[in-house]
């Protein structure tokens, strides 16, 4: 009697959990597929996929800004991972002179409250002409993402063993063709899980591209918030699930890579 | 690179706040500040203040479990349940959060299938609560991911032995792991709480009206009025909330340094 009870509760607060954790994705589900639905029905009068040809349709604003988001999540991650690898190099090889300063500044916009942040750096590029362009999405991005890039790289780094290193060394390699032929292929995995973990983040991205990019740039979390706001949930349900099947795709895959042994090194 | 894009914006703003329309030094700024958003300031204190209470809780409670669940099975499906939400862009929860906590959203229309609430009479949660919900939602799998990594690193020695001494689940979490994971859980706690004071879009999406975060109150100072002082004002106030959260770490450390 006693075991059944605690099968009860333990079931009965995970189930609990479980709605918690679920239902508001569940909801999402639920408007992708909607084509009719008010309040106080409780399940969408008619279904069907007629939003998702509108989405998709090849002159629709979504498929542009969907375009748009990807090209700037490219280059995001391009001159990220141009910054983070020799970063994090230097941090995961542990010799660097600057290692606090450079992990302080790096942390530093983690530290701060981004929002008051993002106005200036719109006020300052209004300035250089660079609010509205992909360029100016594209370095706030690169700055939003870059520490955790090169704290995956770091990580990256730090496990491989720098004996082999020294090896290729000691058989005539340069320095550079040493780290570029040994080290580099060695770190690919984490070096990747850092690329990846930029190109979502940067797809993702909100604050500064509503502050930065306006006018011109509209990406997709961008149309989404428009779309949702002016009433559109269907099309604001759509263009969400678009944005969190690779983010949740990225969860699954991160684990392999960031294990607690891996970030213990970094510290 | 992020000196240019951060630091100096980050100066830009402070000197911004400090000084009127013609380059003056003065405190105008905030004390218009004040008196236009003082109402917001403390409801944003609020709203980040319990959401950071609550993350802790269930935070050390999922923790707790999977370190002293005696069920495997139980402690299986915990671990593989409360990730889900790590990635999910706060854009994404927000959007979840309005139709799942809306009047005809699937959580009221559960709770009124198993005759706990009745719909009609509701209104549904899109108000500051709303707020919370989704905070709470978004960011407790980070603070847990973060503590029961803690947990588990922790010496099994101790736990065993106050398991034979007949102490409870509970207390063994209160009393033996929580003060020895108590660091990282500030941690995580300090930098949920800076994340929930950066969250534009959550705000506005759940709760559109009065009052509101200062996140928002900043966006509409600066795209209706272009009135960067005030704006940059409200990012000081903002700076300072996060600043006391890292302070209070941080005396910690100074205080007992043996707990971190």
């Amino acid at each position: 009697m006693r075991v059944m009870l605690g099968w009860l509760l333990r079931g009965g607060a995970l189930g609990a959990l479980a709605f918690a954790v679920f239902g508001p994705l569940a909801n999402l589900a639920l408007w992708a597929v909607a084509v009719q639905w008010y309040f106080p029905h409780k399940l969408p009068l008619s279904w069907g996929f007629r939003y998702w040809g509108e989405v998709f349709k090849p002159s629709s604003d979504a498929l542009a800004s969907l375009g748009t988001s990807i090209l700037i999540a490219v280059i995001t991650v391009v001159l990220s991972l141009s910054l983070a690898v020799p970063a994090g190099y230097a941090l995961g090889r542990g010799r660097t002179p600057w290692r606090a300063a450079l992990l302080l500044i790096l942390l530093l916009p983690q530290a701060f409250p981004s929002v008051a942040v993002y106005v200036n750096i719109a006020r300052i590029f209004y300035g250089a002409g660079l609010n509205g362009t992909i360029l100016g999405v594209v370095l706030v991005h690169t700055v939003h993402g870059l520490v955790i890039a090169v704290w995956i790289a770091a990580a990256a780094f730090a496990a491989v063993d720098g004996e082999l290193e020294l090896a290729a060394r000691n058989v005539g390699a340069s320095p550079l063709r040493a780290v570029l032929t040994i080290t580099v292929p060695l770190a690919a995995p984490g070096l990747m899980a850092s690329a990846i973990f930029v190109f979502f983040e940067s797809l993702d991205e909100f604050t500064g591209t509503y502050f930065v990019g306006v006018p011109d740039v509209t990406t997709l979390p961008l149309l989404m918030f428009t779309a949702s706001l002016a009433g559109n949930y269907q099309i604001a349900a759509i263009t969400a699930l678009v944005l969190l099947v690779p983010s949740v795709g990225f969860m699954l895959v991160i684990e392999r890579f960031l294990k607690a042994e891996m970030l213990a090194r970094v510290g | 690179m992020v000196l240019t894009l951060f630091v100096y914006p980050l100066g830009f703003s402070l000197v911004s706040a400090f000084t009127t329309k013609d380059g003056q030094p003065s405190f105008a700024n905030f004390l218009k500040t004040f008196e236009l958003y003082g109402a917001d300031i403390v409801f944003t204190l609020i709203i980040v203040a319990v959401s950071t209470l609550l993350i802790g809780l269930l935070a050390a409670a999922i923790g707790g479990y999977l370190v002293l669940g005696a069920h495997t099975a139980a402690v299986v499906v915990l671990k593989w349940l409360y990730r889900w939400p790590l990635f999910v862009p706060f854009i994404v929860a927000a959007q979840c959060m309005r139709t799942f906590l809306a009047k005809n959203g699937i959580m009221n229309n559960t709770l009124d299938a198993l005759g706990l609430v009745d719909t009609a009479a509701l209104s549904g949660l899109l108000d500051w609560r709303g707020i919370i919900v989704t905070f709470v939602w978004k960011e407790t799998p980070f603070v847990a991911l973060l503590v029961s990594g803690a947990m588990a690193a922790l010496d099994r020695g101790t736990i065993e032995a106050a398991w034979n001494l007949g102490a409870g689940g509970l207390r063994i979490l209160i009393e033996i792991i929580l003060p020895q994971v108590a660091g990282v859980m500030v941690v995580g706690l300090v930098l949920a709480s800076v994340t929930m004071l950066s969250v534009l879009s959550v705000p506005i999406m759940i709760s559109g009206g009065a009052p509101t975060m200062i996140t928002v109150d900043m966006a509409f100072r600066v795209n209706a009025y272009s009135d960067y002082g005030v704006a940059n004002a409200l990012g000081v106030v903002s700076y300072l909330m996060a600043g006391s959260a890292a302070w209070v770490y941080l005396r910690r450390g100074a205080t007992q340094p043996d707990a971190l």
